[in-house]
């Protein structure tokens, strides 16, 4: 973990209520997919936890939904402001698990981290397919861009307007894969549950104090004791959880 | 040159900052991020007699100038402590440690406390009896001045080192509290702990934090722990160490004023991890500011 100033180089819109913003500075302390950043903004006595959807070693890439006042305030942020982050947070995934066809699944704002994660795949020569699940079409991004990286792409909307109409285990329950990675909202994790057939790795949400494993803000039981979900996590293997 | 030493029962401090318990885990999480022999000393994670998982989650909310907790005392018991975080301690803090013990009744701090005096990187025993976050103990012992006293009095029967008792702002007559502790033989009080606080999201409309309360810090509780260590210092003839919403040199100063012999950091650390740190490098230009020469002597400046 490392405490950065970094510079916003681009914010805007990409779908209803979804952000993306781009961030220049000293990235070095990110060491691994999965990983997340804390954002100090004027105004809030927390930090915000967002995850990071990808990086270099000079530039960072969040996309964060507007859910509350706080996201709200990074929304209006112009190109320039400097922001106090902390980078470098959590564990992040485990790739030398994902064997030569992993399957990487994202519901809604838990897209952004398989990005990342999809590159370093693809860029080891694994075979990656990639399920996208959102609720409705407005609500689609980064389609394109991981069609980009060379993945295969399904997407799927509860309401049918895009895609496969339902749920991503509807495409998930029909596909060959070595191993899963996943990121998202709670449901879509027990649905994945009684859907895989193959080990793999879910990255958690909680509400957070700290970030960096000093506060016991966010910690859960696990087969093989109590862990925060922002150090020894975000990322649980899926042999360890207690659901 | 200013001299920031402050002498707390018995034991000279380079400097009057502690990180507070709770928010510093046992010190080498954040020993990866800067050397924390430069802190005066630190009290660590609340200690209780067995293993405790603490509250469901959500246990964090955050407010207007501060936050709300309800971690409910998680930690690995006081076995595991002595065994398995005070040796990871040992390796990256060469001075006395606080030891913060918590417990459910008399016998719980006195087996806590008995076994922690025995460790001989604990420099003082800090008691927590005013934990807002567990039913059937914790603050129960600090809202009465007779539990209060009893507990002092049952540790003080079995350790050696320094005894702090750390009370709740959650009363009506802290002073009567304290008075009650030092007649029972308290080597020290620390205050304020957290405020028993409340927040109800308007989305769900139910309270954000699963054990629905939860203890308020930061900024926001500032003046209050100003008013009682105020109050305080002016009834007892103990070492107060005071806390509340510091996060700055200046805030450090004013609790000094108001009668605190040594600050406790807390919420600050959970916002920004560098912030004991900070305040510490801070402090002699802001005593310079304020043409204080000698740290020790503004104690109860303000009386």
């Amino acid at each position: 973990m490392k405490q950065v100033f970094l510079k916003i180089t681009e914010n805007r819109k990409i779908a209803k209520d979804v952000w993306l913003m781009k961030l220049e500075g000293d990235v070095s302390a990110i060491t691994a997919s999965g990983q997340f950043v804390n954002i100090k903004l004027d105004g809030f006595y927390l930090r915000r936890p967002i995850s990071v959807c990808d990086y270099d070693e000079n530039t960072l890439t969040i996309i964060y939904k507007v859910v509350g006042e706080g996201t709200e305030v990074m929304a209006k942020l112009p190109c320039g402001t400097e922001l106090d982050v902390l980078v470098g947070l959590g564990n992040g995934y485990t790739l030398s698990k994902s064997g030569e066809t992993p399957l990487l699944i994202g519901g809604g704002v838990g897209v952004p981290p398989m990005y990342n994660l999809c590159r370093k795949l693809v860029a080891e020569g694994k075979k990656v397919t990639v399920i996208l699940g959102f609720n409705t079409k407005e609500e689609i991004f980064f389609e394109d861009e991981f069609k980009a990286l060379g993945a295969e792409v399904y997407i799927t909307t509860v309401d049918g307007s895009y895609g496969t109409k339902g749920f991503v285990t509807d495409v998930m329950k029909n596909l060959d894969y070595s191993y899963f990675f996943t990121c998202g909202p709670m449901p879509m994790f027990k649905a994945i549950e009684s859907t895989a057939t193959t080990s793999g790795q879910y990255s958690f949400e909680e509400r957070m104090g700290c970030g960096f494993g000093a506060c016991m803000g966010c910690s859960c039981k696990t087969k093989y004791g109590n862990k925060r979900i922002c150090k020894d996590g975000p990322v649980l293997e899926r042999e360890e959880i207690i659901w | 040159m200013v001299n920031t030493k402050v002498e707390l029962c018995g034991i000279t401090l380079d400097n009057p900052i502690i990180p507070a318990s709770g928010t510093f885990g046992f010190g080498y999480e954040f020993a990866e991020l800067y050397d924390i022999n430069c802190l005066g000393t630190f009290s660590f994670k609340g200690t209780t007699k067995d293993a405790r998982f603490g509250n469901p989650t959500p246990r964090i909310a955050e407010c207007d100038r501060g936050m709300i907790n309800a971690v409910g005392l998680q930690n690995p018991g006081v076995e595991a402590v002595i065994a398995t975080e005070l040796p990871k301690l040992k390796e990256c803090f060469n001075k006395p440690v606080m030891a913060n013990v918590s417990g459910f009744a008399v016998e719980d701090y006195v087996y806590t406390c008995e076994k922690l005096d025995k460790e001989e990187q604990v420099g003082w025993l800090e008691v927590n009896v005013s934990c807002p976050n567990v039913h059937g103990g914790g603050m129960a012992f600090g809202t009465s001045a007779e539990a209060a006293a009893e507990v002092t009095k049952a540790v003080k029967a079995v350790t050696t080192k320094p005894v702090i008792i750390k009370l709740s702002p959650n009363v009506t007559d802290i002073v009567s509290i304290a008075k009650a502790c030092e007649e029972a033989g308290a080597d020290g009080i620390s205050m304020i702990n957290t405020m028993l606080g409340m927040k109800i999201d308007l989305k769900t409309k139910k309270p954000v934090i699963a054990n629905k309360m939860g203890g308020f810090s930061g900024p926001a509780i500032k003046p209050v722990a100003v008013r009682m260590i105020y109050q305080v210092y002016e009834a007892v003839n103990i070492p107060i160490v005071g806390m509340g919403g510091v996060s700055s040199a200046e805030d450090v100063i004013e609790l000094m004023l108001a009668g605190a012999t040594a600050v406790e950091v807390g919420a600050a650390n959970l916002i920004d991890p560098f912030a004991a740190r900070d305040i510490i490098n801070n402090l002699p230009a802001v005593m310079k500011k304020y043409s204080i020469e000698n740290l020790s002597d503004i104690i109860g400046g303000a009386h």
